[in-house]
């Protein structure tokens, strides 16, 4: 399927070891699973190489839809096919949902506490932060192309402080700047 | 009988699905736009309170969505808006894994790549921007969102510490 094989990955994985190793991604990340995902995928169990999970990880960004749900698709899918994609992204999503419903229902009952939702102001400011700090970060590549600094400038604009719905922005912008590319092709 | 707001709740996540180019961090101002502004769901410190709970629990960050599903709709609302956000666009994900793969090295796979890029970039910062305004409604808040962005550029500090400090902080009304 892929040529690239720069350390060796296994040859197949079965559908409940698919479901168990992505249950056991979604439960271990705060705040992101991906770290998570690679080390697991890529270090512990070998199912891809360094450069396939890489190749998986810009498909499953570039693509709709959560990204980590798209990488247990893709992985799911390439082992074991419909089955395998279903196992993987159930598997991935079962513990957070049950454990963040869970929360969600305790607090509703605590919310009243001071304390409680002081705690939650506080975590909502720190997130937020994390939130900028993970766009500048994927900021880095793309900081030394005029054209591409500004397409993000114009998608910051429209959606923060316009408040253009999403639709509009991407249908405009989404021809507009895959046109650049293509022009700009090296 | 399946109460409306279910089916509402179902149609607006199918259809987010397939606009979250860059992942559930990239559509929150549109989340909120949607929810607070439009449906009226709920009020701005309620999409802040459940954003909080979702960057506490361990998982990925697309659980705000079925948090909100929950606040909606309770228990099965979770669980709708969940597989409604996840659904379309893991059919396309997995109609067109095969096909990526294939054309690994295609000029035109590398464009949508370079172009989708700064598209994915503008919206995340603008969840961020979008994010601070509505959760942080105090100059101390606004502190603590400036202190993590700057750890979290300037260090390799897990996230955890900068999100445990911020709770201790704020059970204590600092923040």
């Amino acid at each position: 399927m892929s040529e690239s094989t720069a350390t060796p990955a296994v040859a197949s994985v079965s559908t409940s070891a698919l479901f168990v190793g992505f249950l056991k991604i979604g439960l271990s990340g705060f705040g992101g699973v991906l770290p998570f995902a690679r080390r697991m995928i890529v270090e512990r169990r070998r199912w891809l190489s360094e450069d396939e999970f890489l190749d998986v990880l810009s498909l499953s960004q570039f693509l709709p839809g959560p990204n980590i749900v798209n990488v247990s698709i893709i992985i799911g899918r390439r082992f074991q096919g419909v089955a395998g994609a279903i196992a993987a992204s159930v598997g991935l999503m079962l513990m957070p949902l049950v454990v963040v419903l869970a929360l969600a229902t305790l607090y509703a009952q605590y919310a009243q506490i001071d304390a409680v939702r002081g705690a939650c102001n506080g975590v909502s400011a720190s997130a937020s932060g994390l939130i900028v700090a993970t766009a500048l970060k994927l900021a880095r590549p793309i900081k030394d192309s005029t054209w591409q600094v500004g397409v993000c400038i114009v998608a910051f604009v429209g959606i923060a402080l316009l408040r253009v719905p999403l639709l509009w922005m991407l249908a405009a912008l989404c021809p507009l700047s895959v046109g650049i590319a293509w022009r700009t092709r090296p | 009988m399946i109460p409306p707001v279910l089916w509402e709740l179902c149609a607006q996540f199918l259809v987010l699905s397939l606009l979250s180019i860059g992942g559930a961090n990239a559509v929150l101002p549109e989340i909120h736009l949607r929810v607070v502004e439009t449906e009226r769901w709920m009020t701005d410190a309620d999409f802040a309170q459940l954003f909080a709970l979702s960057q506490a629990a361990p998982g990925p960050n697309v659980l705000i969505v079925s948090l909100i599903g929950w606040k909606v709709a309770g228990v099965v609302g979770g669980v709708v808006a969940m597989l409604a956000m996840s659904g379309p666009s893991s059919l396309l994900t997995y109609a067109v894994a095969h096909a990526w793969e294939r054309f690994r090295d295609a000029p035109w796979r590398i464009a949508i790549q370079r172009g989708l890029a700064p598209v994915t970039v503008g919206l995340i910062l603008a969840s961020g921007y979008v994010l601070t305004r509505t959760a942080d409604q105090s100059l101390s808040a606004y502190a603590v969102t400036g202190a993590t962005l700057v750890l979290a550029l300037s260090t390799r500090l897990h996230p955890l510490w900068m999100l445990g400090v911020a709770a201790v902080l704020g059970a204590f009304g600092v923040v």
